[in-house]
C-alpha cells in the first residue's frame, strides 16, 4: 500500500522524491490542493471516503501518516 | 442557537443569473500551475462555468432586475412588499443601505422597512431568520429577502482557490405568514475568532485601498492576489464545515425530532463539489439528496448558491409539491446556520438571466 501512496503523490508532483522525505509538508512538497487531489485518488482507488474531519495537513505529512489515516478510514493491506 | 418559528412560509423563490460566463477551460493559463494538475482539480472540485457581472452591473441592478420581473408578470404587487431585506457582501455603496436604493428605484412605498445584513455563505437562512422575525410583527405580512453577490469582482484573476469557483448572482424569496399550523426550526451560529480565514483585508475603514494594498503577492502555493481581493484560506474553512456542519444538522434534526432519512431534500451552500461531497458522505446523506451542481454550472455566488440549488434543481416541481427540505449556509464570519421546513406549492420557483 505504501508504494502505491508514494506512486499517486509522485503522479500529483512529480518533481520530488517523496519516498526520500518525512515531512511532505514542511518542505513543501505538497499543497492543500495536492492534497485535496490526492484524497479523491485514494478515495477511488481503496472504495472508501476519507473522514473531511482527517483531511489535515499533519495527516499527511509522510508516507507512514497518509499510510495510519488509510487503515483508520478501514483500508486493510 | 436554535430557532423555531409558527405559520410562516414561503411562497416563491427566483434567481437572477448575470449576463457573461466564463469557462474554467478558457481561463486555465491563468493560473501558475501545469494544465494537467488543473484539468485534474476541475474534475475533483467542480470547475466549470461560472456566471459573472459585467464591469458596472451591480447588486442592485440583479435585484431591481428581477424584482421588476414578478411585478411585470403578476407575481408580485409592490404595494404587498412590507419588509425588504438584502443579504450581500457587494453593496453597491458603503453608505446609504442598498435596500434603500432598491426601494427608491422601484418607488416602493415609503410605509416598510429595508435593511442590508452583510452575510457570506449562510446569507440565506440568516435573511429567512430575519423575515420570519419580521413577520411576526402586526403590519409586516410579506417580506422580500433578497441575496445578492457580485464577489467576482473581488477575486484575483491569478487565484486558482477562489477564482475558478466563484459566480455572482441574485435571489429573490418571497417569505410570508401561513394560515396552516406549521412549524420551521433553525439554528444560528457564529465564531468570529475565524474571522480571517475569509475576508477582504482592504478597502474598508480599517484599511483603506491605496496603491500599495494592490500589489500583487504570490503565495507558497503560486496563486497572487492582492490586500484588495477576497483571501480564502481554505484548508480552515475546509476543517471548519466538516466539523461543525454535521452536528448542527444532527441538533436540528433532533430538535425537529425527524431522522435523516425523512428529509426529501438538503439544499446546501455550495462551496465546491469537493467539500460538499465530503460533508453528504459524513453525514450518511445520498448525493441524490444532496444537489451538488452549481458550482460547475454557475459558480459560488456565496449565500445565493442556496436558493440557486432550489430553483435550478426544483424549478416547477416546487409549484405543485412539497418537500421537507433542510437548507444550510456556512463560510465567511465564521457564520453556519440551518432551517428545516417544508416546502412547496409555491407561487414561483424559477431561474432567469439578467438582461441589460
Amino acid at each position: 500500500m505504501k508504494k502505491k501512496i508514494i506512486d499517486f503523490l509522485t503522479e500529483i508532483r512529480p518533481e520530488f522524491d517523496f519516498a526520500a522525505s518525512n515531512n511532505f509538508i514542511e518542505e513543501g512538497m505538497l499543497d492543500s490542493f495536492d492534497i485535496v487531489s490526492l484524497v479523491a485518488s485514494l478515495d477511488e482507488e481503496y472504495g472508501i471516503s476519507i473522514d473531511g474531519t482527517e483531511i489535515l495537513p499533519e495527516n499527511f505529512s509522510n508516507v507512514d501518516s497518509i499510510y495510519r489515516l488509510l487503515i483508520n478510514n478501514g483500508v486493510t493491506e | 442557537m436554535n430557532l423555531k418559528f409558527h405559520n410562516k412560509k414561503i411562497t416563491g423563490i427566483l434567481t437572477v443569473l448575470p449576463e457573461n460566463e466564463v469557462n474554467f477551460d478558457d481561463e486555465i493559463d491563468n493560473y501558475d500551475f501545469s494544465r494537467g494538475q488543473s484539468m485534474k482539480l476541475k474534475l475533483i472540485m467542480g470547475y466549470g462555468k461560472r456566471r459573472v457581472v459585467k464591469e458596472g452591473t451591480t447588486v442592485s441592478d440583479l435585484c431591481i432586475y428581477g424584482l421588476n420581473y414578478l411585478f411585470d408578470n403578476n407575481l408580485l404587487k409592490k404595494e404587498d412588499v412590507d419588509a425588504m431585506v438584502l443579504v450581500t457582501q457587494s453593496p453597491d455603496h458603503f453608505v446609504p443601505a442598498t435596500s434603500h436604493i432598491i426601494q427608491g428605484k422601484l418607488d416602493l412605498k415609503r410605509d416598510m422597512i429595508c435593511l442590508d445584513i452583510n452575510q457570506a455563505c449562510s446569507g440565506y437562512p440568516v435573511g429567512l431568520n430575519q423575515a420570519f422575525m419580521l413577520l411576526e410583527q402586526d403590519e409586516v405580512n410579506k417580506v422580500v429577502v433578497l441575496n445578492a453577490d457580485i464577489m467576482s469582482r473581488k477575486v484575483s484573476v491569478k487565484d486558482r482557490g477562489s477564482r475558478p469557483i466563484t459566480g455572482d448572482a441574485a435571489a429573490i424569496t418571497i417569505v410570508e405568514n401561513n394560515p396552516s399550523n406549521n412549524v420551521i426550526y433553525g439554528t444560528v451560529n457564529v465564531d468570529g475568532k475565524g474571522a480571517e480565514s475569509l475576508i477582504i483585508p482592504a478597502g474598508g475603514f480599517k484599511m483603506p485601498s491605496t496603491p500599495e494594498t494592490a500589489e500583487l503577492k504570490t503565495d507558497k502555493s503560486g496563486n497572487s492576489r492582492s490586500l484588495d481581493h477576497l483571501v480564502m484560506k481554505g484548508d480552515d474553512i475546509f476543517t471548519f464545515v466538516q466539523k461543525e456542519v454535521p452536528p448542527m444538522i444532527e441538533n436540528l434534526l433532533d430538535k425537529a425530532s425527524k431522522n435523516k432519512d425523512e428529509v426529501d431534500y438538503y439544499m446546501f451552500h455550495q462551496p465546491n463539489k469537493f467539500m460538499l461531497k465530503k460533508l453528504a458522505d459524513k453525514m450518511g446523506v445520498p448525493y441524490t439528496k444532496m444537489p451538488n451542481n452549481i458550482v460547475e454550472n454557475f459558480g459560488n455566488a456565496s449565500g445565493v448558491s442556496i436558493p440557486t440549488t432550489i430553483t435550478y434543481n426544483l424549478g416547477e416541481k416546487l409549484l405543485t409539491n412539497s418537500y421537507l427540505i433542510c437548507l444550510a449556509g456556512f463560510g465567511a464570519g465564521l457564520g453556519w446556520a440551518s432551517f428545516l421546513l417544508e416546502m412547496g406549492n409555491l407561487d414561483f420557483c424559477e431561474t432567469i438571466d439578467y438582461d441589460n
